[in-house]
């Protein structure tokens, strides 16, 4: 056990990295707020707090869908994560960050910008002079909105923080059988908390209200698996990414290509159920052809965003269907580093035509500000990660399940 | 098909198994194969199996099937039988994608069924040289395959030292005849051992 390097020593050379995309993001950030932001056309303030918008809730999701990983694979009493759930566990500690980003910002666009060509439905003229939005009113108000966006992001960074708490103690001491069946219990339990809220929030309402709620008119019940999807897949990328990163810098011993293999089982899988769920809204939609759910397609399909649509569909499905099916794909540590670079940048650009095609439906934004941004979301999330990582040992020494880890075989 | 030679070491443990295949192979006799009850992890890399083409047959059945799918549908639906349906356009690709799953889904599953069978030889009515007839119940029976240079009694006392319960020499057919287990010869019955 002494000769394991267990500790996480941040590199200078992250640190670098890290503060100068930070840099980078925030000379965006700057700019973006004096030349889009502060701009006396509210198309163009829309288009900026949009794009901050689709940044911030994709990585909060992504961050979050890591403690989801961790709460599935602890509620199936899975073993084979353990040697690497470090890595999950750090990503997730980004979501009261990201969440609180989160935070400021759809609050200022619901109550302080009041920026009504992102939310139709925070204008109360409107809403009254028409039935359908009257009529989802009990649901689409800035009073739930603020209540539901506060809960969400406090419980998941509270459960979150809980299931941490619960795995420090797998470094303390050597459990015995009692210690050890009462630590899974206790671990199962707070788990299953974070499932259920994550269900009421991630597998529905949040993003009927961060997201879809931008064409107020519109609805599909596709919406928020396709979200889950798309983040969980995301999700699962950065934490290959993360595990492989710490593999180069010769951590994480007891991790190998049967866990990398599995991890991107995930990666693989749920490229295809987005997939599946692209489709299910696609088709349907389309079969129907009914003008209040086209509306939502017609210029994504038909109009400027059509190469960003389709493109979408080719390196979030075709790329990682044909790359990673093959079991050697997914034993490589090159290819999988590749594909998961491809499926973080695919999902996010999926954010992007989610939330910038209906905020900005005549004009394609993409630009420097939605790189500059993305930047200095980037280098938060590897400061914040790494300094996650540096905090705790590698390796939950005395987790009752490390050992099934240590002999995984796929 | 032609009758080969074969020395049958039974062994009752995984964990004796396991080194004595190693043994076996290192003192460079050819397994012909090993029997188990159940599927034991890790034995196929022990035997120096190659991994198995089964999946690449399978991802070949796959895309016949959706070209198959795609290729018919597109022609019944725009040249053969133009039909008006909800005013859709005559190649309505989404419409037909549940159709391209299902028979991508059924060329592979039962295509790669069939390769399985093709290469187990497994058919009703196909019969195979069983070794041993607890192979199928507590028993992992490895065949080795003799040449004309092999010592069948050093061979058997190699056996028993790497840990088998019991040897044996066996003259079996090495491919498959038509036959009924039920009818012909019952495998629990005592059979002729040839001891050469």
């Amino acid at each position: 056990m002494a000769s394991i390097k267990d500790q996480f020593v941040i590199p200078g050379k992250m640190k670098t990295w890290s503060y100068s995309l930070i840099g980078v993001g925030l000379v965006a950030l700057l700019a973006g707020l004096f030349t889009k932001g502060f701009s006396k056309d509210e198309h163009e303030q829309a288009v900026f707090w949009g794009t901050l918008m689709y940044n911030t809730i994709f990585w909060t999701l992504v961050c979050n869908a890591a403690m989801f990983f961790i709460c599935v694979t602890t509620m199936a009493w899975g073993g084979w994560q353990q040697s690497f759930r470090r890595v999950p566990e750090a990503i997730s500690t980004l979501v009261p960050i990201f969440g609180s980003i989160t935070f400021v910002v759809l609050i200022y666009v619901v109550f302080i910008g009041h920026n009504h060509h992102i939310y139709h439905w925070i204008d109360d003229a409107a809403v009254e002079a028409d039935p359908i939005l009257k009529g989802k009113k009990g649901f689409l108000n800035t009073k739930f909105f603020l209540v539901w966006t506060t809960l969400a992001i406090t419980l998941w960074s509270v459960l979150g923080w809980r299931m941490r708490k619960l795995s420090s103690e797998a470094d303390q001491a050597a459990m015995d059988h009692e210690t050890g069946a009462s630590f899974i219990k206790r671990n199962t339990v707070v788990a299953a908390m974070f499932l259920v809220w994550f269900g009421l929030t991630v597998g529905s309402t949040i993003p009927w209200l961060w997201m879809m709620s931008i064409d107020a008119h519109w609805y599909s019940t596709m919406y928020s698996w396709y979200t889950f999807a798309s983040s969980f897949v995301s999700g699962m990328s950065l934490i290959a990414l993360w595990v492989i990163y710490l593999k180069n810098k010769g951590y994480l011993e007891y991790t190998n290509q049967e866990h990398l293999h599995d991890i991107g089982k995930f990666m693989f899988a749920f490229s295809v159920f987005w997939t599946y769920l692209w489709f299910s809204q696609y088709m349907l939609i389309w079969y129907a052809n009914i003008p209040e759910e086209t509306v939502y397609f017609k210029h994504r399909v038909q109009g400027p965003y059509k190469g960003i649509f389709f493109l979408n569909l080719i390196i979030n499905f075709l790329a990682p269907l044909l790359i990673l099916m093959k079991r050697a794909a997914k034993r490589n540590y090159t290819l999988v580093t590749f594909m998961a670079i491809v499926i973080l940048f695919g999902h996010w650009i999926d954010f992007y035509q989610m939330i910038m095609g209906s905020v900005s439906k005549e004009h394609v934004t993409l630009g420097w500000l939605d790189f500059g941004i993305l930047s200095l979301f980037v280098g938060l999330m590897i400061l914040f990660t790494g300094k996650a990582l540096a905090s705790k040992p590698l390796v939950p020494k005395h987790h009752p399940f490390l050992k099934e880890s240590i002999l995984h075989h796929t | 098909m032609a009758k080969k030679k074969f020395v049958v070491g039974c062994f009752d443990d995984e964990n004796v198994l396991f080194p004595a295949v190693k043994k076996v192979r290192t003192a460079g006799y050819k397994i012909h194969d090993v029997y188990t009850p159940y599927p034991v992890h890790g034995l196929d890399k022990a035997l120096g199996l190659r991994e198995t083409s089964l999946h690449t047959a399978g991802f070949i059945y796959g895309i016949t099937g959706t070209t198959t799918a795609i290729s018919a549908i597109s022609w019944i639906f725009t040249k053969d039988w133009p039909l008006n349906i909800g005013g859709k356009p005559h190649f309505a690709l989404p419409a037909w994608v549940p159709i391209m799953f299902e028979l991508t889904v059924l060329f592979a599953a039962v295509g790669m069924v069939l390769t399985f069978c093709y290469l187990c030889q497994l058919a009703p009515f196909v019969k195979k040289h069983h070794f041993h007839a607890r192979a199928t119940d507590d028993l992992f029976v490895m065949a080795i395959e003799c040449t004309d240079k092999t010592n069948v009694d050093d061979l058997q006392a190699f056996l028993s030292n790497a840990g088998a319960v019991e040897t044996n020499v066996q003259v079996a057919e090495t491919g498959w005849w038509l036959g009924r287990y039920d009818k012909d010869e019952m495998p629990f019955e005592n059979k002729e051992v040839a001891t050469a």
